[in-house]
């Protein structure tokens, strides 16, 4: 299985979001580089509105990812709900 | 009645597929006549689907908050003259080739989209060039806003428009987009939203821009992480297109494979100008061009084009001599660079004692044995008063347009010479790769604008070089070009650091 | 097909026949292993030039920066023409013995391989 992988500006919002995932996905590799935090996981990786709304303590919209996001790798789908990416192979 | 809160997917129906209607007094062929001739086959549009389900109402509000937090930070840096504050002026030489060559790239993208978006018969995928044009269009925006800033302070920025399309390594990153442009609606789609957005974009934008914030540019980081935001969306329109073609028909597999591997070259090529920019032009280095390309090629690449096999679609054309390149292609772009800055818009230099050591620990396998010998050569050159530039002009490969100083894998000390005969006229490459791609399509490339030629063609408004750089390119002479060492630029950090060069100390104490 | 067009019947115009520059053809000269010059070099020179004036003219011109450059043996120099193995004649133009509008000349010294053999 490859990795899929998911890469957010360093900010004090992408802070939560990071949180959230690694508690939604506790296998996943989070690497800090300058200015972008890039986190990684073999095949499969979720950022779930409801854990992030927990960290943040406020609503929360999935497309809000958007404004901190930076780059990713995997066939996305986006609901209401959650953003994953997974890899088939 | 109360109004509910649509669902995502309810939301994207009504303000995307909702928005179309059926031709009922014009034949469909003439509403969308670029559809079929590339040889593509679609049998049903409505499987299409954006798979982040953005509409107009959400990507209007999300791209406003990204201007917002993108503008607070220009003003913040202007306000406390953060140019001062980068970690070494040289670095600014990256910035000003950023915007001769890359930001009216962006411009090109914005066309593009905004055509293709015109031409699909989906809905779906004309709203999504839709957005994709208007964000680029907000790219070369900032990015020209961002730069701006710079222009107040360091040479080379003032005509970065009239230079790119005239300049002769900036035919490179210009005929690249020229060539996507005048392609067919699918082809560019295959060019730009996959193999040049999700293949290679994130090699120009993730490490390039860290490595921008760990050299102080906090304006340049901004403006990159901000675009590239919004480029984490055009990846994954990229990779819906592709999907979407493979799965329409087995027909289009070929085809799309072709493009890939076209692309695919052509786009590596393009690139050998970031390759340089990142193991020379940032002082304070985050990663090597070589382990920037393991991330974000061999290994995100590898999982996407493994993920592609259950399509029939394999790796491109040529992907393993653009492995076996890693080792060379920075230093090989330098060496040309640094052979032919007196016809640059911006400056080259040799590297230290200390940047040298680290480009030998990044390339045990190459520098040491190819490059360092040259380079200190060089270095003595400058030491003895004679700076070396190239007297000539160069042979440029007729595909991308790069000087060919690119060589052989099996023996990197032979340069790579490939060579077709079309109608009675030799034309000449760099690589399989690039003469592959002509000899597909030869009446597309024979029109190649190739600046060596148009010079002695007597096109570029005179016989001598210093005149098409003065008077046809638009460049301060002595002031744009030549080594950093001496440059205006140079003379100006220094004032503001209080800095003095070897050569003042020597000169003040004897 | 030689170009995927939208009309059936497109060309391209040819932007480098020779008859566009102005009497002089381009010819293409690479020193094998001497990689301080980053490329082959274009020059534009007339068809009728003599071969002796490109060698003690123009690559003096060209090469004399490099320090092996005075050191080669013009006798043993190893020519390829379009990638053939060529014998040049110094006193025939280039037209005379096949040295077309586009073509390449390398160059090879035996025994010179550049700046401590790096290929430089």
């Amino acid at each position: 299985m490859s990795k899929v992988y998911i890469a957010l500006q360093d900010n004090e919002e992408s802070h939560y979001i990071v949180e959230a995932i690694e508690e939604d996905n506790p296998d996943a590799t989070v690497i800090y580089q300058p200015a972008m935090i890039r986190i990684e996981n073999e095949g499969f990786l979720a950022v779930k509105r409801e854990t992030v709304e927990e960290k943040m303590g406020r609503d929360w919209e999935v497309q809000a990812l958007h404004v901190n996001l930076i780059t990713l790798g995997g066939n996305v789908d986006e609901t209401d709900d959650a953003l994953t990416l997974t890899w088939n192979q | 009645m109360t109004a509910t809160k649509l669902n995502l997917k309810d939301r994207y129906r009504l303000l995307t597929r909702d928005l179309d209607w059926e031709y009922s007094y014009q034949n469909r062929k003439d509403v969308f006549p670029m559809e079929e001739f590339e040889g593509i086959k679609i049998t049903d549009w409505s499987k299409w689907e954006d798979p982040f389900r953005l509409t107009m109402d959400a990507y209007w509000k999300y791209q406003a908050e990204k201007e917002k937090k993108l503008y607070a930070i220009f003003d913040a840096f202007a306000q406390n003259n953060g140019q001062q504050n980068v970690k070494d002026a040289r670095y600014v030489n990256a910035i000003k080739l950023f915007l001769t060559g890359v930001s009216p790239l962006e411009y090109q993208a914005y066309n593009g989209f905004a055509h293709v978006g015109r031409q699909f018969g989906g809905v779906g995928a004309r709203v999504a060039c839709q957005m994709q044009s208007l964000d680029e269009l907000r790219h070369v925006q900032t990015q020209i806003h961002a730069m701006s800033h710079y222009n107040k302070h360091f040479d080379g920025f003032q005509d970065f428009a009239h230079m790119h399309d005239r300049v002769w390594y900036l035919s490179v990153p210009k005929s690249f987009f020229d060539d996507a442009r005048s392609a067919g609606p699918f082809e560019f789609m295959v060019a730009i939203g996959f193999s040049f957005e999700y293949v290679l974009t994130n090699l120009l934008f993730v490490p390039f821009m860290s490595g921008a914030a760990y050299n102080g540019d906090m304006a340049t980081v901004t403006f990159g992480f901000s675009a590239q935001s919004d480029e984490a969306r055009h990846m994954t329109l990229g990779l819906e297109i592709i999907k979407f073609l493979l799965e329409q028909h087995p027909d289009n597999v070929p085809i799309v494979q072709r493009w890939i591997n076209k692309w695919f070259w052509r786009g590596t090529r393009m690139l050998a100008l970031v390759s340089m920019m990142m193991d020379y032009m940032l002082p304070n280095r985050v990663m090597s061009w070589k382990e920037a390309w393991e991330v974000y090629f061999e290994e995100a690449g590898g999982a996407l084009f493994k993920d592609l096999a259950r399509y029939g679609i394999e790796m491109p054309a040529y992907a393993g001599t653009a492995i076996a390149e890693k080792e060379h292609l920075s230093h090989q772009t330098w060496s040309i660079f640094y052979n032919y800055t007196h016809a640059a818009a911006f400056h080259t230099w040799m590297p230290d004692e200390r940047e040298m050591d680290w480009l030998s620990e990044k390339y045990p396998n190459t520098f040491d044995k190819y490059y360092r010998p040259r380079f200190e050569h060089w270095r003595e050159m400058e030491r003895a008063g004679e700076r070396f530039y190239n007297p000539t002009l160069p042979m440029l490969c007729q595909t991308c347009q790069i000087p060919m100083g690119f060589t052989e894998m099996n023996d990197p000390t032979l340069v790579s010479y490939r060579q077709s005969v079309y109608k009675g006229e030799r034309f000449n490459f760099c690589s399989d790769g690039c003469k592959d791609i002509f000899d597909h399509e030869p009446e597309k490339y024979v029109q190649s604008w190739l600046p060596v030629h148009q010079i002695y063609q007597g096109n570029c408004g005179g016989a001598d070089v210093e005149t098409v750089l003065k008077d046809y390119y638009k460049m301060n002479l002595g002031v744009d070009n030549m080594d950093y060492r001496g440059s205006p630029d140079e003379q100006r950090w220094k004032q503001w650091h209080n800095l003095q060069s070897a050569e003042d100390k020597l000169k003040k104490a004897s | 097909m030689t170009v995927a067009a939208i009309t059936d019947d497109y060309s391209g115009e040819r932007l480098d026949q020779v008859e566009n520059f102005h009497g002089n053809q381009v010819v293409y000269v690479g020193w094998d292993r001497h990689l301080m010059f980053c490329s082959p070099i274009a020059f534009a020179t007339p068809p009728a030039t003599l071969f002796a004036t490109l060698l003690d003219e123009m690559l003096p011109g060209a090469y004399a920066q490099h320090p092996e450059f005075k050191e080669v043996n013009w006798a043993e120099a190893i020519w390829h023409l379009n990638g053939e193995a060529f014998t040049p004649d110094r006193n025939k133009t280039l037209e005379e013995q096949g040295i077309d509008h586009k073509s390449i000349l390398r160059i090879t010294t035996p025994g010179l391989d550049g700046i401590k053999g790096s290929g430089t």
